[in-house]
Parts: structure tokens; C-alpha cells; sequence
């Protein structure tokens, strides 16, 4: 069982869609890194940190029927590759969907859901999630 | 550099050991390569032990000198290194025994992988595989390390039409490959039915389009080209060897449907081999699953683009096709001990290469592949290897 500060050094990102931009070149990053892949050395003390929509278009999506918990109950489960608005891609796991018609190019926005739990007495990880965007017309 | 032979090969059947431990299995691959060799104790200046994840396996690090001391190598002190980079370890131990002889520093390397899954639960294994991404920002999100590849998969489809048949055309090859391999772990053929009918793992992957957990280990003999006729009728030249990296997660990539690392380490392999993709007989791929079967013979430039699934489905990679892949039974059906899968992919081509892998022997072969992957593509090694 790990414990909680390593999950709550990503929290800042996690949960508020916190990323990097490089100023060098004008990129954007997520999770936020030290060094620019592109600029390397030119992007030291040039990574500025900016907050995403939290929105973007499915990328791939699948739907998990083997999880990594014991949790029969919350398969199947969708995780999609999100394109957000931002440039960069992110994995997560899209709910409020059970009638939805999922599909690549689908809106989706995060929303800030308790990922997972170690045991009754553990540590809960909270983070992003993806829901639908209502009313999107590319669906 | 000096030009390196493999003098011996090595491995284990692949599958449900319950009675070997993971000591066991290592040793068993590395003294059938040495008796292979035909070398003695003595003649050992180093090894290398390619292994994912012992420690969270069978709670035991620390495993090259493990292997050194159980090989009965601890009193002659030999240098031990253990080499991880998740399921491309086998094929970056080979690598770094193919540095060590080539550089001139050491003559006879013992490079072995090996791995013991079998000790633990299903859901224990998946979450040590799963480590293989990123954990930060893959898998504590909810991917697991199949529902990756089911992401890769379902974006290919998008892109470039590949078929859910397609997908089990390469599932059924290997199956029917693994069906004249004794040491397989799975031996029977299957239809494209018994794919499209087995369980959803993650969509559109079923559970015949994942390789198998397995424990299993495998090894070859190293040497300078020039001595390795003391030891053998029939050396293995290694002409080329390639390694590259990659982002560590998938979405971070250039292109989610293309291994750039397993292009630009085939580009590296085949330009210091001297040959190009035509010349090649037998190739080893990484199909952990079978989308990953599809990207390797792109990516390894064998097909253009788009058009892995089409070539498979047209039989161009089978038995008789125009480069025969995974004729072993390849990760699918072979099995896939993640740390030992590198160097059985080696003693297969090598195999091929001397001429004698039995019902499954390509005729003629001469120049061969090996393509190891380590995650989503974050690693690939990849060699090229020709009969001398």
C-alpha cells in the first residue's frame, strides 16, 4: 500500500487540468514536464504552467472488461484517449454514458471523480474523468 | 567492433511450470545452451539475465547474481547483470551481451531472459504488466495494459480500415505456427471463430488476441565470429543490432499507430546488417496482441502503412508467405514469459537459420529478425541475424 503523498503530488494536475507551456516554441503539455522534448535546453526556466479547458474529442476509445481491481460490479468500464482542445492527448475513463453512442471525434469535458480506493482504511486517489458534452453536434 | 556469433541456444517449454521455480527455469535454459555451445564454465566471461519484474512476481531482486550463483558460477566471481525494460528486457540483455563481445571487452557471454508469472493471481499479473505504462497517467486513470492496445487497435481500424478479421488472422497464424512448435505453450489451432467468440477483454480485443501469461526462460551463447568455429558446425552471425525509445505513454506519441521506436531501431538494425527488409527469411514480432503483430510488420517496413492487416489476411506472412513471421507460435502461442520472451525469439530465428526447426522450417532461410517491445512501444530492439 503506497502512501498519500505520492498521489498528492500530482494533485494540482489532476484534479484542476493543470499543464505546461513551453514559451520557447509555444507548446502545450500534460502532465506538465521540466523540459521541453522539442526545445531541450532553450525551455529551461521557460515552462509556464496553464490551465486547460478540460475539453476535447475522443481520440480511440474501448470499453475494459477486465479491470485492475476486484470490482466485478464496475465493469465494464469505457476508457477513451481524449485530443484536448489544448493539443495534448490524455487517458481517462469516460462515465454518464451507459446510453451514449461513444465514438471517435465525440465531445467530451472532464469532470473530477474519486478514481480509486486502497482497501476500506486506504488512501482514495481522486482525479479526471470524461463526460459527454450534451448537446454535441458532432455526435 | 568484432563481428559476434550465437554458438548456442537454449529454453524451456513455455507455459504452466507449477513444478519449477524461477531459479529452476533459468537454469535449465542456460545449461541447455552451454551443453549447445558445447562450452565449460571456464570459458564464461560474463552474463546477462533479461527480467521484467521478479520482484513483484516472486518478491526477488537482485537476480543476476541469483542466476550467476545457481548456474554454479559464484566461485569463478563472473560479472552478473540483470537488464530491465519491461517486455523488450530479453531483447535489450541480448543487446547488451552483443555490446560486450563486439566491443572486445568480454569473449564468451551467457545472455538469458527468464520469467515466473504463473505464482501469481490473474488480477496481480495484469497490475505488474500494467506497470509496463505509465502509472501516473495511464493506468491509476483506469488503463490497463490491454485496454492500450485495444485503444491502438480501434484507431487503426479508424485509419486504415484494418478488419476485426484481420485482427484474427493473426491469431489463427500464429496458432497454427505454435501447433509444430513443441515447446509452445499453446499447440492447437484455432479458427477465425474461436477468436470473434472468445471473451471481450477490452474492445474490440478479445482473449485470443492476447498473448498468454506465462513462466518460462530461454538463453543463447555469445562470441567473437572468429572462435566460433571451435565451438560449433553451425554459427549465427548477429549483423545487426538496433535499439530505440519512445515516449513512455501511449498518448503522447507522434502517431498512436506507429511505433516510431520499433522504426527507427529496425532502420539502426538494417544498416548495420547492410541488408534491407527483401533479404529477410524469418522474422520474430511482438504480437503480445495481435494489433501489436500488425504494427510490427509496418512499422519493421515488411508492408506499407495500413496495410499489416490486409498482408496477414493474404497469407504474405505465413509459413510460405514472403517473410515468415512468428514461426514459432510467436507470443500468442509460444507464450510470453515477459523477461525470457526476447531470447526465445532469438533461439527460434536461429533455429530457422541452422535449418533445424522441423515441421515449421522455412526453407532456406538465411537472414532472420528478432523485434522485441517493451510497453506500448516505449522500447523496441530489434536484430538481424544471418547463417555464416
Amino acid at each position: 500500500m503506497a502512501t498519500a503523498p505520492r498521489f498528492w503530488r500530482q494533485n494540482p494536475s489532476r484534479y484542476n487540468m493543470i499543464g505546461i507551456r513551453c514559451e520557447s516554441c509555444g507548446r502545450n503539455f500534460f502532465p506538465p514536464r521540466a523540459i521541453c522534448p522539442v526545445c531541450h535546453r532553450k525551455s529551461v526556466g521557460k515552462m509556464k504552467p496553464v490551465k486547460f479547458k478540460g475539453e476535447g474529442k475522443v481520440y480511440s476509445f474501448t470499453e475494459v472488461h477486465e479491470g485492475l481491481d476486484e470490482k466485478a460490479s464496475l465493469r465494464p468500464y469505457l476508457v477513451a484517449m481524449v485530443e484536448l482542445d489544448e493539443g495534448p492527448k490524455v487517458t481517462g475513463q469516460v462515465i454518464d454514458c451507459d446510453a451514449c453512442d461513444l465514438k471517435i471525434g465525440t465531445r467530451v469535458r472532464t469532470v473530477l471523480r474519486k478514481l480509486s480506493e486502497e482497501g476500506p482504511s486506504g488512501v482514495i486517489h481522486y482525479g479526471y474523468k470524461f463526460v459527454p458534452v450534451k448537446g454535441d453536434q458532432s455526435r | 567492433m568484432r563481428k559476434v556469433a550465437v554458438i548456442g541456444v537454449g529454453d524451456t517449454k513455455f507455459g504452466e511450470l507449477w513444478d519449477a521455480s524461477f531459479r529452476d527455469i533459468g537454469i535449465r535454459a542456460g545449461l541447455s545452451a552451454v551443453e549447445d555451445a558445447n562450452i565449460s564454465a571456464e570459458k564464461i566471461d560474463a552474463v546477462y539475465v533479461g527480467n521484467m519484474s521478479a520482484g513483484r512476481f516472486i518478491e526477488q531482486e537482485h537476480i543476476g547474481a541469483l542466476i550467476a550463483d545457481y548456474s554454479g558460477l559464484a566461485r569463478d566471481h563472473i560479472p552478473a547483470t540483470r537488464i530491465e525494460a519491461a517486455g523488450a528486457s530479453g531483447g535489450l540483455a541480448l543487446r547488451q551481451g552483443f555490446m560486450a563481445v563486439a566491443s572486445g571487452l568480454h569473449d564468451i557471454v551467457v545472455v538469458g531472459g527468464a520469467e515466473k508469472m504463473m505464482d501469481v493471481s490473474d488480477v496481480a499479473s495484469l497490475l505488474i504488466q500494467s506497470s509496463a505504462a505509465d502509472q501516473e497517467w495511464e493506468t491509476v486513470l483506469g488503463a490497463t495494459f490491454p485496454s492500450l492496445h485495444a485503444l491502438i487497435a480501434r484507431r487503426h481500424m479508424h485509419e486504415h480500415g484494418t478488419t476485426r478479421e484481420q485482427l484474427a488472422d493473426v491469431a489463427v497464424k500464429n496458432h497454427r505456427n505454435g501447433s509444430m512448435n513443441p515447446k509452445a505453450q499453446f499447440q492447437r489451432e484455432i479458427t477465425r471463430d474461436t477468436v470473434l467468440n472468445s471473451p471481450l477483454v477490452a474492445s474490440p480485443l478479445r482473449m485470443f488476441d492476447c498473448a498468454p501469461s506465462s513462466d518460462g526462460a530461454a538463453a543463447v551463447i555469445l562470441c567473437p565470429l572468429d572462435q566460433a568455429r571451435q565451438y560449433t558446425e553451425t554459427p549465427v552471425e548477429i549483423v545487426g543490432s538496433g535499439q530505440a525509445n519512445d515516449t513512455l505513454a501511449l498518448h503522447h506519441r507522434r502517431d498512436v499507430v506507429t511505433f516510431d521506436a520499433t522504426r527507427v531501431a529496425a532502420e539502426r538494425a538494417f544498416k548495420m546488417a547492410g541488408v534491407t527488409q527483401g533479404d529477410i527469411d524469418v522474422a520474430e514480432v511482438h504480437d503480445n496482441f495481435t494489433i501489436s503483430e500488425i504494427l510490427a510488420v509496418e512499422d519493421l517496413g515488411f508492408f506499407k502503412k495500413g496495410e499489416g492487416g490486409k498482408a496477414t489476411e493474404e497469407g504474405r506472412t505465413s509459413l510460405d508467405g514472403e517473410v515468415a513471421v512468428n514461426t514459432s507460435g510467436g507470443l500468442k502461442a509460444r507464450g510470453d514469459p515477459i523477461g525470457a520472451t526476447g531470447l526465445a525469439q532469438a533461439v527460434e530465428v536461429v533455429t530457422q537459420l541452422r535449418g533445424k526447426a522441423g515441421k515449421r522450417q522455412v526453407k532456406d532461410a538465411s537472414v532472420g529478425l528478432t523485434h522485441n517491445v517493451g510497453g506500448t512501444g516505449a522500447t523496441a530492439v530489434v536484430h538481424v541475424y544471418r547463417r555464416v
